[in-house]
């Protein structure tokens, strides 16, 4: 089956220094998939691999199906990309970046960009470098929607705006999902949107891929713990601890189960994503989880 | 086309820890038990939802249906999602009664000096105990 986005072995070094090593995951296609890991993760440098602006040093990377390296005419008609400083060409106005847009890309779709461009209350003859951070942002959104592209990879689009501007550009990608099925990876350091946004996830950190999954499994593999602290030792054989916080006696873990957490001494709750996402973030090494999930499921609408 | 407003409106607490899926489902279901959600009321289409609430178009989807699974609601195709059966009986008329003991008994609590917090663990601990013995039973 094609993926949206698919590694294998995937590395890119410089010099010494490895931005990104051993990635290997699979992104279905029709996924809103968030990208997460502290700065320095190797985010950037995944979705550059995967745009093609970047040459693997290891491995191989596949979107739709196609390398994009060898193949960027015939891909890139079919990927809007956001790059992480909202790319636009500040003297010109709104208007000017559609025209450019129109001759630049073989299957732009006007209507689609003047409207959304309207509900959005943003001035087509205003210049860009004159629009709000928010607006800008939503400008380059719009601009990668009217290519009418089949996935949209997205570098931190909302990383400097405020809570409102950002609230109001995840509307616009979240309406565009659900006209349109496209396929999303967007990366960010922020978490605490991502359980409303996203359903399936990647986290990296340390140049690693620490978990590629669907967030239903994520949330149904993952449990908080709180029991006696001397009982610890024996969650740890059958399950994975990932997080530990202890006092004296007692012991808050959370944990990817391993099957049922039978010891009635154990008070088991549901993490949250914030929680897991934290708890992966801090792990150095090691531990990695993926899921395939059969059930890809169609949005209509 | 239908510019009257939905009957129910969505919200998501960021905050409660509770996935918004299951608070799509929850919200759905209090309105029905309350009796503000009636037979034949329409849903707001899932694009609105969406917009609305920027959230995944999966999310909605999965609660639609899975209200869908639970017979409350059913989906028309090119009409929308309608409601089938409310979950409000005949015990709404007692909850006013209800409502004035609960409250008389968290004013009993304030008196007793116990704050919110206290108030809503001591609730919580002694509903969960109150379900622990009827699953035994």
């Amino acid at each position: 089956m094609i993926q949206a986005l698919e590694a294998t072995d995937l590395g890119k070094r410089y010099g010494k220094e490895w931005a990104l090593r051993d990635c290997t995951l699979k992104l279905p296609i029709g996924r809103v998939a968030g990208l997460v890991g502290p700065n320095g993760a190797g985010k950037t440098t995944l979705l550059h691999l995967a745009m093609g602006l970047l040459e693997p040093s290891t491995g191989s990377v596949q979107v739709l199906g196609i390398s994009p390296r060898q193949n960027s005419s015939s891909i890139l008609p079919r990927i809007g990309f956001v790059a992480q400083d909202r790319p636009l060409y500040r003297t010109f106005s709104v208007k000017d970046m559609l025209t450019l847009g129109q001759k630049l890309n073989p299957h732009w779709d006007m209507a689609l960009a003047q409207e959304r461009l309207a509900n959005l209350s943003i001035p087509l003859n205003r210049t860009t470098g004159k629009l709000s951070g928010g607006q800008q942002a939503q400008v380059a959104l719009v601009m990668a929607l009217a290519k009418r592209p089949e996935m949209l990879i997205l570098d931190e689009p909302i990383a400097n705006l405020d809570p409102l501007a950002r609230y109001e550009f995840q509307q616009t990608l979240m309406d565009a999902v659900a006209q349109d099925g496209l396929t999303v990876l967007f990366s960010s350091h922020l978490i605490a949107d991502l359980d409303r946004i996203c359903d399936y996830l990647i986290i990296l950190s340390a140049s690693r891929v620490q978990v590629a999954s669907d967030i239903d499994s994520l949330l149904r593999t993952h449990k908080r713990l709180i029991g006696p602290r001397e009982r610890q030792a024996s969650i740890a054989r059958t399950h994975t601890v990932l997080r530990e916080q202890s006092s004296e006696r007692q012991s808050n873990l959370l944990i990817r189960v391993n099957g049922p957490v039978l010891d009635p001494a154990w008070e088991v709750q549901e993490a949250s994503l914030e929680d897991i996402v934290l708890a992966y973030l801090a792990l150095q090494t090691g531990v990695t989880f993926s899921v395939q999930h059969k059930d890809t499921q169609e949005v209509p609408l | 086309m239908d510019t009257e407003k939905p009957a129910i409106e969505f919200y998501l607490d960021q905050r409660s820890g509770v996935s918004p899926y299951m608070q799509l489902v929850q919200q759905v279901k209090h309105a029905l038990r309350l009796g503000y959600l009636k037979e034949g009321d329409q849903l707001p289409t899932m694009r609105m939802v969406v917009s609305k609430l920027a959230i995944n178009p999966n999310t909605v989807f999965k609660a639609y249906r899975e209200l869908e699974y639970e017979g409350l609601v059913e989906s028309r195709p090119g009409q929308g999602t309608f409601v089938r059966k409310t979950l409000a009986d005949a015990s709404l008329a007692s909850h006013g009664e209800l409502r004035q003991s609960l409250i008389k008994w968290l004013q009993e609590a304030e008196a007793a000096g116990l704050g919110e917090e206290s108030i809503a663990a001591l609730f919580a601990s002694t509903f969960q105990q109150f379900h622990k013995r009827e699953e035994i039973a």
